[in-house]
């Protein structure tokens, strides 16, 4: 698979952006970060707790404002991008309406768009059965199990086709195997669909296993501090995490970790 | 909504118990039997016994422990109003008969025109009295003084739900007058409504406003306060990571409202509601008191207290309680009618 050229204009681009919460003494939960994301890649912020990888997602989702510095999504700032709808957020948990069948969490965004109700459920028809959930449209959140429920909220940030989805540790709250599960679902989505995505983790091997660049951040205050291509072939599976090439991407992670840490 | 069910079907139950205990075979028992050829047959104490008792057992079984507070209920009254009665009845009655025992006594307690404190009996005959021997339009029939008050309950319910539901919203989406507003909303309930509700009446009344509206405005008065609190509460129960979801939707402050915090607040919209019409009952009834007002259960009251009707009085208070729990039944089942089988 060819990489994506003549993308000048990056999709996310972060310059010299600080943060800064009030209290006393004031905390820096991001100091003077620079980023840029291009379009397509699968990029993992990961870092001990504390570091601003969440802060750095929100910045980027609108979510929280920066002290200092420049963040832009898709050429315009981060308020305007929001006001697009430029991206989807899937939360740390699944945030589903109770009141709302698994369709109706899913045609949400679509209505709040004003989506005509017809062509909103064809979308999340179509939606739930890409993230495997065919044939649970009508039940309800509390029926499903925990990784079900993360699933329709995934689908749910896809609905309306962002070319951006942000996702701050989805899967933080599952079991190992349901995680596996997943990600290779969503490795899946990416490599079919080829939309740029932020994921916030703080797996080491969801990291690698995922990613097409990985983002280590350090803590006190929350910077930047190495950066790791990883060029694992497109079509990997679970497999993969006993091959040396993972081995060895995981290795630097932990090392840039540890010396972070230090 | 059982809490609401129960006590009502517990007050229709006696007739239909009784009716059991004495051997009558209820219908739906004898079409279950399908051997009610047996029955006809006339070997009734045969085979038919266990399948009779068995769904005696089954039809009484759900109403056993309201049925067993009613009977105590049932025994402390009729023990209390002997003995709240006894002293009238010695006085007047048995004074002048030399000798008289308990047995004379006890029947005497609980036949009095006037007593004290009315045996169930008298209440229950009283009731049954004045629904069936008049017509409905008779300012005699207790039925008539119901529909004054429910009428005017319903009037001062629907006036303070939506009061209710204004003031939540207001002091929802703003911080002045969420500041400005709650400090007298909380102060108009410390004032006690039998001052206010004359004061109300007689105003109303000197501006034209007579009938349903005064009263239904006390009833208000009552009722908008719980719907308040409680939709406030329910407005703002929607936690960060929800409204943040509506937030990166880019959603305006309507779709806001009507997607997220309207739904999420009906969990607390009825139990409020439950409460409201009830308040709401109170006012009507505390609203037909002052001014000597000519209809409705209040008046019933106030009436029989003049009199010193106290038999009148009881079954005033009865059908006032009766007419409390069929409101509150009736909130019940809107709750039910309006939240689907998703909620949990």
């Amino acid at each position: 698979m060819k990489p994506v050229e003549v993308n000048l204009r990056p999709v996310v681009e972060v310059v010299d952006m600080s943060v800064q919460f009030t209290g006393e003494p004031p905390v820096i939960a991001l100091d003077r970060v620079s980023l840029d994301i291009a379009e397509g890649e699968f990029i993992s912020l990961i870092g001990p707790s504390g570091c601003g990888k969440t802060t750095l997602l929100r910045v980027i989702a609108d979510l929280e404002q920066a002290t200092s510095g420049r963040v832009m999504v898709n050429g315009m700032s981060s308020h305007d991008a929001r006001l697009a709808r430029a991206y989807g957020y899937v939360f740390q948990a699944p945030a589903l309406f109770p009141w709302r069948t698994v369709l109706a969490n899913v045609t949400l965004p679509l209505e709040v768009q004003g989506v005509s109700g017809e062509q909103a459920r064809e979308t999340a028809r179509v939606q739930l059965e890409r993230v495997g959930l065919k044939g649970f449209e009508s039940k309800y959140p509390w029926q499903l199990s925990g990784g079900m429920q993360q699933r329709v909220s995934i689908a749910r940030a896809l609905g309306f086709e962002p070319k951006l989805l942000m996702m701050d540790e989805p899967f933080g709250a599952l079991d190992e195997i349901t995680r596996d599960r997943l990600n290779e679902q969503l490795l899946r989505l990416w490599e079919r669909e080829k939309r740029t995505v932020i994921f916030v983790t703080h797996s080491i091997p969801e990291a690698v296993f995922l990613s097409s660049r990985i983002v280590v951040m350090s803590p006190r205050p929350g910077r930047i501090v190495e950066l790791i291509e990883s060029k694992l072939p497109a079509d990997r599976t679970l497999d993969i995490r006993e091959t040396p090439e993972f081995i060895d991407i995981a290795h630097r992670v932990r090392l840039a970790l540890r010396d972070a840490h230090d | 909504m059982t809490d609401e069910a129960r006590p009502r079907s517990a007050v229709g139950a006696p007739p239909q118990g009784g009716r059991i205990g004495r051997g009558t075979v209820p219908a739906d028992c004898s079409s279950r039997t399908s051997a009610g050829s047996v029955l006809a047959a006339g070997n009734a104490s045969g085979p038919a016994k266990p399948v009779l008792r068995r769904s005696l057992e089954r039809v009484l079984h759900p109403f056993a422990p309201v049925l067993t507070v009613l009977g105590a209920l049932g025994v402390v009254w009729y023990a209390a109003a002997a003995w709240l009665n006894a002293p009238q009845v010695i006085e007047r009655v048995l004074a002048d008969q030399p000798g008289w025992g308990l047995a004379e006594l006890l029947p005497l307690t609980w036949s009095m025109q006037r007593p004290v404190l009315p045996a169930p009996h008298q209440i229950g005959l009283d009731l049954w009295r004045s629904i069936v021997d008049w017509p409905l339009n008779s300012p005699r029939s207790l039925l008539f003084h119901t529909g004054v008050t429910a009428a005017s309950t319903l009037v001062g319910f629907v006036m303070g739900t939506l009061l209710g539901l204004a003031l939540a919203v207001a002091i929802v989406h703003s911080r002045t007058l969420d500041r400005s507003l709650f400090p007298w909303i909380i102060a108009s309930q410390t004032v006690p409504v039998l001052a206010v509700a004359p004061i109300v009446i007689v105003a109303l009344g000197s501006m034209g406003l007579t009938g349903v509206f005064p009263k239904s405005v006390i009833s208000m008065y009552l009722c908008f306060f719980p719907v308040t609190v409680a939709m406030v509460k329910g407005l703002r129960s929607p936690g960060v990571m929800e409204l943040e979801l509506m937030h990166t939707y880019a959603a305006s402050a309507g779709h806001t409202f009507w997607k997220l915090r309207a739904p999420a607040s009906l969990p607390f919209l009825f139990p409020s509601l439950r409460v409201g019409i009830a308040a709401a009952l109170v006012g009507a009834i505390v609203a037909e008191l002052p001014t000597g007002a000519q209809a409705g259960l209040g008046a019933r009251l106030l009436t029989g207290s003049y009199y010193g009707n106290t038999v009148q009085i009881w079954s005033a208070l009865v059908m006032s309680a009766l007419l409390g729990l069929a409101l509150t039944g009736a909130v019940a089942w809107a709750e039910k009618w309006f939240t689907p089988g998703g909620r949990k």
